[in-house]
């Protein structure tokens, strides 16, 4: 076993191929949580989540874990999960209201909600100690930078490094059209998110998302047998809720060739440049009215003719934006992923829609969906059978071009594996030593 | 039969829980009134399944293509197939309605399934709602609350 840096790491992107341990080393995946995962701009949660002062949610930032948390400036800070003193983790519930303060149960030592030390028991035993001239003195640590982009909440571990509109750029377009298609042009996070175990790596679940040449072979058994029960059933119209979510994966290579893929640079992009498979849902009532109401005519109308299918924010979040919802694949180890899908509620809109986003989800997220089912054969598959030492690389080929330049967006045919390569060139952009206390502690 | 028993309702929970386990799928899907729903809710107490997720809210349609997959060619996850175990607690009778022809039973149980090198253990409750058609009972809907539902899982494949 190669003993890798962050230099030699980057050796195993070469554009049209990577090397397989991307995927299965223990060594390359603490590389990517030490230096990727902090010099980029990772996924924490909605502000809807801690709507009040006081109000904080528990999550990890690659395998940090973080609390997000509203403070009495009302704003939103995300702090590191550990005290201090003897690095218990402060809040151990998914969410809660800690009130102005918080306490940790072990010794009591309490913080403020933007993480400074407000006051420690038996004080005089520090005095002239030199703890306050300590990092640890200061209180509980907040992450590097935060970001909160209209509820969407985005952390850079790293004190340094690219700014979040140079980190995004465009890319925002996805996000902004999902929260545009709420009327009052907000979200709220809808309920807790499906939560889906995978044993393989969170890089295959991502690159799995603008995997257009997948759904036809791999959910054949979930949407192909579904259009066969419909024709065996005379087909009925309406049609079952199944048919319209399900049987569009089984779209032909044609369809997902001619939607398109676009990809920004850092790593995100999107299929369904033109059209998608959400494109076809039916109309609910009312909604285009709010829609009108809110943004004039022919403004809504071109928010709703936006129905881009997946899009991926580098590193480890998908936001599907005509159904209101983001998948957050959260790395627990060279091969073991949580996968966390959540619905948001699209302010201003008839529920019927958010119904509908809570059945999508329950079809194709759960751990009980067959869609679901079908995918993670694939991944747990795939991680098994890059153990063997037959082959040592990935093949990434499909329309691949010689001198790809991944810093301009582009266009390409929907089955191209371009933004697959793309992903793995911002892996190895922010494959990077940054300075700060991660390094010291090496 | 015109009015089902205590006993038949219980029963019934038994015999149902024994197909499952048989892998005798298609008896299953015969027992289910058309216009009933499977519920599996997400949450811990879910009140309605339309305003949060769920694992499953499965209607006639969805029952029939899960079992139907199962035994499809390129399903690639049941390649070996999945197996399940009902270990359930004698059921209680909490409705029992013969004039509105409606009887709710509640059974705990634990449920196991098991494919390849994995096992898993569910523990949960079944709420029952059925009905007697032509003098035999019948599924009107069905509701299972995991015991870990706030739990991330792997592949729950079969159907408790
Ligand atoms: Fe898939």
């Amino acid at each position: 076993m190669p003993s890798y840096t962050a230099e030699t790491a980057r050796a195993l992107v070469r554009g049209h191929q990577v090397h397989r341990d991307v995927y299965v080393s223990d060594e390359v995946y603490r590389l990517e949580m030490r230096h990727v995962f902090r010099n980029a701009w990772v996924f924490v949660g909605h502000d809807s989540q801690t709507p009040n002062k006081g109000d904080y949610f528990t999550t990890q930032v690659g395998d940090q874990p973080v609390i997000q948390v509203r403070h009495s400036d009302n704003e939103i800070y995300v702090l590191y999960n550990r005290c201090p003193h003897k690095g218990t983790k402060i809040a151990i519930d998914r969410q809660g209201n800690t009130g102005k303060f918080f306490r940790c149960p072990y010794h009591a030592w309490s913080f403020k909600t933007n993480g400074c030390l407000l006051a420690i028991p038996l004080k005089k035993g520090y005095e002239g100690t030199g703890l306050s001239e300590t990092e640890n003195g200061q209180g509980m640590k907040a992450v590097g930078a935060v970001h909160n982009h209209r509820g969407f909440v985005f952390a850079r571990l790293a004190e340094t490094g690219i700014s979040f509109e140079e980190f995004f750029g465009d890319s925002l377009s996805s996000l902004d059209n999902m929260i545009d298609r709420a009327p009052a042009g907000r979200m709220e996070v809808a309920g807790p998110p499906l939560r889906y175990m995978h044993q393989c790596n969170w890089k295959m679940l991502v690159e799995n998302q603008t995997d257009t040449c997948h759904p036809m072979v791999a959910h054949e058994s979930s949407a192909g047998t579904a259009v066969k029960l419909w024709v065996e059933m005379g087909n009925p119209e309406p049609r079952p809720p199944a048919m319209q979510i399900i049987a569009p994966f089984m779209s032909s290579y044609d369809f997902f060739e001619n939607i398109g893929i676009r990809t920004w640079p850092n790593g995100h992009g999107h299929t369904g440049v033109k059209g998608s498979i959400h494109a076809d849902y039916e109309a609910i009532p009312g909604y285009f009215d709010a829609m009108k109401d809110a943004y004039g005519e022919a403004r809504a109308k071109a928010i709703l003719d936006e129905n881009r299918h997946n899009t991926v924010y580098f590193p480890n979040i998908m936001v599907k934006a005509p159904l209101g919802q983001l998948r957050n694949f959260i790395p627990l180890g060279a091969n073991k992923t949580l996968v966390e899908s959540y619905v948001y509620r699209p302010v201003g809109a008839p529920d019927e829609l958010t119904t509908r986003s809570h059945l999508y989800n329950r079809m194709i997220n759960a751990p009980t969906s067959i869609v679901g089912h079908d995918d993670l054969e694939m991944y747990e598959r795939a991680q098994e059978g890059l153990m063997s030492d037959g082959l040592e690389w990935v093949d990434l080929h499909r329309l691949y071009e010689e001198g790809e330049d991944f810093s301009v967006e582009a266009v390409d045919n929907g089955t191209t594996e371009r933004q697959m390569r793309n992903q793995f060139d911002a892996w190895a952009k922010f494959m990077q030593d940054t300075p700060g206390p991660a390094e010291a502690a090496e | 039969m015109s009015t089902p028993t205590r006993d038949d309702l219980i029963d019934f929970i038994y015999a149902e829980a024994r197909m499952l386990d048989d892998g005798r799928f298609e008896d299953w899907l015969a027992l289910w009134m058309p216009e009933g729903h499977y519920w599996m809710p997400l949450e811990w107490q879910q009140k309605d399944p339309h305003s949060a997720s769920s694992y499953l809210y499965e209607d006639n349609f969805m029952l029939r293509l899960r079992v139907e997959r199962l035994s499809a060619e390129r399903t690639f996850s049941q390649k070996p197939k999945s197996r399940c175990n009902h270990v359930i607690q004698r059921p209680f009778v909490d409705e029992y309605d013969p004039d509105a022809n409606r009887y709710i039973t509640h059974t705990s149980m634990h449920y196991v399934e098991t494919r390849l090198d994995e096992q898993q253990l569910l523990a949960l409750t079944a709420r029952h709602e059925l009905t007697l058609v032509d003098g035999a009972l019948r599924i009107a809907n069905k509701r299972v609350d995991l015991l870990n539902c706030d739990a991330a899982f792997g592949n729950i494949q079969l159907l408790p």
